[in-house]
C-alpha cells in the first residue's frame, strides 16, 4: 500500500512537472517531448488505478500516433518560435489570475462533497472485480456489446478525420509526372508519330 | 492515508490548470494551444477513469475511449490546418489568422 502511494506521488509529480514544461519550454520540440513524458505518467497512473487498457491505450494511441504527428508537424514548420515567444510576459498576469481562480474553483467543488453511500456498485455498467475479469476483457464485454453505435461512430469520426488531413494537405503539384491510364490507352499513331522528312546533309 | 478519488481529481484539476494556464501563455503560438488542448482533455480523462473505478462502473473508460478517439481527430484535423496555412501564408502566428475578420 505504501508503495503503491510511492508510484503515485511519483507519477503525479513527474506529470504535473512536465505538464508545467510543456508550457514552459522555449522550443516546442522540448515541449512535444515533455507532453510525451506527461502523457507516460499518466498511463502509469492508470495502471495504478486499475485501467490498463487505457493506459495501453493512451501510450499506443497518445505517445505513439498523435505526438509523432505533433513532432514531425514542430520539425516540419521553418516557424521562429524565439519571436512568437515575445508577448509571453505580457500575458503572464491575466494567465496566472485565471489559472489561479480555476484552480480555486476546482479545489471548491473537489473539497466540498462526498459520495453518496448508495451510489457505489449502481451505475450502468457495474465492474466485476480484476480478479473474474481483466479490464481490457470488461471493456470488450460491453464496448463491443451495449455501446458498438459509439464504437461504430468513432470509427467513422477517425475515418472523416483522415479523409479531411489527407484533403487539407494534399496537393497536385504541375511539372510531376504522373500515369493517366485513359490518356495512354487513347492513343492513336497520329497523336504520338510525327513524320518529318529531313533535307539532305542537314539535322532536324 | 490511503489513495482515495480526491489523489486523482487534484491532479487532474492541476493539469487542467496548468493547460489553461498555457493557452494563455502562448497566446502567439498555435503548436503549443494545441497541445495545451491535449493536456486540457488528458485531465478530464484522469477524471473520468478515476470516477469510473471508484464508483465501480465501467462506462466512465469506455467514455474516456471515445474521447481519445475525438481528441486523436482532432489533433490530426488542427495539424493539417496547419500545414495548409503555413504553406500558404508562411506564418502560424496566430495575430495573422485574421482573414476572416472575426
Amino acid at each position: 500500500m505504501v508503495l503503491q502511494e510511492l508510484f503515485f506521488y511519483l507519477f503525479a509529480a513527474i506529470a504535473v512537472a512536465s505538464a508545467f514544461m510543456v508550457i514552459a519550454a522555449r522550443n516546442p520540440v522540448h515541449s512535444v517531448l515533455f507532453l510525451i513524458a506527461c502523457f507516460i505518467n499518466a498511463a502509469g497512473l492508470f495502471v495504478l488505478i486499475g485501467a490498463e487498457y487505457l493506459a495501453m491505450l493512451l501510450i499506443v494511441v497518445y505517445v505513439g500516433a498523435v505526438m509523432v504527428l505533433f513532432l514531425f508537424v514542430v520539425m516540419m514548420l521553418d516557424v521562429d518560435f524565439a519571436e512568437m515567444r515575445q508577448g509571453v510576459l505580457q500575458y503572464l498576469p491575466v494567465g496566472a489570475l485565471i489559472g489561479f481562480i480555476l484552480l480555486a474553483e476546482l479545489i471548491m467543488a473537489v473539497s466540498g462533497w462526498y459520495f453518496a453511500p448508495e451510489a457505489f456498485g449502481h451505475g450502468a455498467e457495474p465492474m466485476q472485480s480484476a480478479e473474474q475479469v481483466q479490464n481490457i476483457a470488461a471493456i470488450g464485454q460491453v464496448l463491443y456489446t451495449k455501446y458498438i453505435f459509439y464504437f461504430q461512430t468513432c470509427g467513422i469520426i477517425l475515418l472523416v478525420a483522415m479523409v479531411g488531413a489527407i484533403v487539407l494537405t494534399l496537393r497536385h503539384k504541375k511539372n510531376v509526372k504522373r500515369q493517366d491510364i485513359s490518356e495512354q490507352v487513347a492513343r492513336s499513331p497520329e497523336t504520338s508519330i510525327e513524320v518529318v522528312s529531313v533535307e539532305n546533309r542537314k539535322g532536324i | 492515508m490511503a489513495l482515495g478519488i480526491s489523489h486523482y481529481l487534484s491532479v487532474a484539476a492541476i493539469l487542467f490548470t496548468i493547460g489553461i494556464f498555457g493557452i494563455f501563455l502562448n497566446r502567439k503560438n498555435v503548436i503549443v494551444i494545441l497541445m495545451s488542448i491535449e493536456l486540457l482533455l488528458l485531465s478530464v480523462n484522469i477524471n473520468f477513469v478515476a470516477f469510473s473505478v471508484f464508483l465501480n462502473d465501467l462506462v466512465g473508460q469506455i467514455f474516456t475511449l471515445l474521447v481519445l478517439t475525438v481528441a486523436a481527430a482532432e489533433a490530426a484535423i488542427g495539424l493539417a490546418i496547419l500545414v495548409v496555412y503555413f504553406r500558404n501564408r508562411g506564418s502560424i502566428a496566430v495575430e495573422d489568422i485574421n482573414m476572416m475578420k472575426g
